[in-house]
């Protein structure tokens, strides 16, 4: 059994947020519009988030993409009380939409905050709705739920399916999210944490890596290689 | 033919607004009837559009819906204190208001239920924790150990009115019909022999013991939903037994506002007097202290250590965009209880009135501070968020103080506001004592 992960190098990474949109077309969520963003409503399942420390002059800026950091020990599923979130044996977690009373216990329990709620019924405007991923396990989610980034595991599915179907075993290498697929500076890898010869693996072990928040004992399964 | 039977002067006093309906009584029933509604309909609307007719967002997902919450389970603690601590300890002057302190109690528990309800962004779920439940979750904590208050406080105001509905279905013949059948069915065939009276002391006595416990579990888990996540200020030990204080503290204040109002309108001056008046008010006045001795505690060991996440909470209430609402907070829980209720001459219906008004509004506001800054500075520091409650939110507040009041108001239009027998009783170990020490002092 894999245990999925993802390693992002903050050196390669220039911010162009081709991950947050990928994410977006893969996962189908909506579009909030300036006024709900402007008050903590747009869902985006990956996010580059601005970090800025010191005041004019003295400004230094990290910009860092999160995804669900899918913690081994997540602080999200612990609370909900009625299992509508959980870690699956692959290590992923994930919500089911049709239990989730929308109490956002999980959200407020997240200290990455990457669990998000759908305050209105989702909308997208009449050009984006043709193109919606028309897989039904992305399908849009109804109001009152909570939703989060799943590393994309519509595609693990597809990947075995497609293993299966050309008759040959499936590999790790097989299931990309759609974030990895897309990053433009290949800053972004993803596979197997448990394979100590994959290259998540190695590079989790690098000197560069860190996770955020580390010392809250998550476990967080997202790790990042430090910039400079 | 037996004689008419004659009503006490108490039984007057209690009876007789259940008999009479003043314009009074209209006017206050369709104020608060409005407010209600008022409430009922944001909801509506809130349940049709979404959660997103309220103020908050991320990372403010809990606002006033959760303060409700906590602040209406805090004034549950009204009925367990005055009536289950002083029974076990026998105070005498209990009598007049156990029957006020309980029914506060039951009500401000439906009303605190309502509240996860009303927060729910699939409110038609509301049964799949009963369903899918799992004992991990805080919440589930709450929905046993709130379930078991409910049950258990029905409980403990129903016992003890047995004797009283015997009576009312004895003489309340001139009442409508549904009403003599009610009293008929709820009053268990009681007739006042020894053999039922024992049962019902000991069951009373049963009673008044389990529910202590029961209340101080139900604030504690309730304090436990922030204090079991890693948020900084919520992640924290001495939440529970501060909730705990809190709760006691706000229910007392609860019920020196509810046994004044009822005291005015029924006009029990005679029986709700100075006495419970000056023992509350001490007791209100202790609590104060408790709750000022936590607070320090709690901000002062934050403050001095300052951790990172834990400090930009302190700071935003302490010197930040809620710090109006905290020194609020501490001006109304502690500055002004202490200032009025130090004092005998402040320990007044009109005194005790006032500060418990005072503590009312600053344990509301004590919940509110504990609930909205800590999410607005979360430990992954990239965004400061402000949460400003919405319209919705403020009806649905107001509407839900409207039904509680409403309940209370119609729940005593119905029912006795003073345990009659109790207070009988009262006067007749009052009586004996009395002629005890005559004949002591005459033969001694």
């Amino acid at each position: 059994m894999a245990r999925w992960g993802m390693v992002i190098d903050l050196d390669k990474c220039f911010a162009c947020q081709s991950c947050t949109l990928a994410c977006r077309m893969e996962n189908n969520t909506p579009v909030a519009g300036p006024d709900q963003a402007s008050r903590g409503r747009a869902i985006l399942w990956n996010e580059v988030l601005p970090f800025v420390e010191g005041e004019y002059p003295e400004v230094t800026m990290a910009l860092i993409p999160r995804p669900c950091q899918h913690c081994d020990n997540p602080p999200c599923t612990k609370v909900c009380p009625v299992k509508a979130t959980y870690k699956d044996e692959e290590g992923i977690v994930c919500i089911d939409y049709g239990r989730c009373i929308g109490c956002r216990f999980c959200t407020v329990a997240c200290p990455y905050q990457v669990r998000y709620f759908n305050w209105y019924r989702p909308e997208w405007p009449e050009a984006l709705k043709e193109h919606l991923n028309p897989d039904p396990e992305v399908a849009p989610r109804p109001k009152g739920v909570v939703e989060k980034c799943t590393f994309c595991i519509q595609r693990l599915r597809k990947a075995r399916e497609g293993a299966e179907a050309e008759g040959r075993p499936f590999t790790a290498t097989d299931y990309t999210p759609a974030c990895v697929q897309t990053c433009t500076g290949r800053a972004r890898y993803f596979g197997d944490l448990d394979d100590p010869n994959s290259l998540v693996s190695q590079l989790a072990a690098s000197p560069r890596a860190f996770r955020l928040l580390e010392e809250m004992g998550t476990q967080p399964k997202v790790y990042y290689l430090k910039q400079g | 033919m037996s004689q008419p039977y004659r009503e006490s002067e108490l039984e007057r006093a209690v009876l007789n607004p259940l008999r009479q309906t003043t314009m009074q009584f209209y006017l206050v029933l369709g104020v608060l009837g409005l407010v209600f509604l008022w409430g009922a309909a944001s909801l509506i609307r809130q349940w049709l559009l979404g959660l997103g007719v309220t103020g908050l967002g991320r990372p403010v997902y809990w606002g006033i819906y959760l303060s409700n919450f906590v602040f209406f389970i805090g004034i549950s603690h009204a009925g367990t204190l005055i009536s289950a601590i002083l029974r076990v300890t026998q105070a005498e002057w209990r009598r007049p208001i156990t029957r006020v302190s309980e029914a506060i109690t039951f009500f401000a528990l439906v009303l605190g239920g309502l509240q996860i309800w009303i927060d729910m962004g699939r409110p038609e779920r509301v049964l799949y924790p009963l369903i899918w439940g799992r004992y991990q979750s805080p919440f589930l904590w709450d929905f046993t150990c709130i379930g078991i208050y409910l049950l258990s406080s029905t409980l403990y105001l129903y016992l003890p009115m047995i004797p009283d509905l015997a009576r009312m279905r004895d003489h309340m013949t001139d009442a409508p019909r549904w009403r003599r059948w009610l009293y008929q069915a709820m009053s268990l065939n009681w007739h006042g022999s020894h053999e039922q009276n024992r049962r019902l002391e000991k069951g009373i006595g049963i009673m008044a013991i389990l529910i202590i416990p029961i209340a101080v579990s139900v604030h504690t888990v309730v304090s436990w939903v922030f204090g079991m996540t890693m948020q900084p200020m919520w992640h924290s030990t001495i939440l529970g037994p501060y909730f705990v204080v809190g709760a006691i503290f706000s229910g007392i204040a609860m019920l020196f506002i509810f046994m004044t109002l009822i005291r005015k309108a029924w006009h029990l001056e005679k029986w709700i007097g100075a006495k419970q008046y000056n023992y509350l008010g001490l007791l209100l006045l202790v609590m104060s202290a408790f709750w000022g001795y936590f607070t320090l505690a709690e901000y002062l060991t934050t403050g001095y250590g300052s951790l990172v996440h834990e400090a930009h909470v302190i700071q935003a209430k302490l010197a930040g965009e809620y710090a109006p609402w905290f020194w609020a907070m501490v001006t109304c829980n502690l500055i002004f209880p202490f200032a009025i209720l130090l004092w005998r001459r402040g320990r007044t219906p009109t005194g005790t009135f006032i500060a418990a008004l005072c503590v009312a509004i600053g344990m509301w506001i004590e919940r509110f501070t504990i609930v909205a800054p800590s999410l607005t500075r979360p430990s992954l520091g990239f965004e400061r968020a402000i949460y400003a409650p919405t319209l919705t939110e403020v009806a649905i507040t107001l509407g839900s103080v409207a039904l509680f009041s409403l309940l209370f108001l119609l729940f005593f239009k119905i029912f006795p506001v003073v345990s009659v027998w109790e207070v009988e009783e009262g006067q007749v170990i009052e009586a004996v004592r009395r002629k005890a020490e005559e004949l002591a002092y005459q033969t001694g």
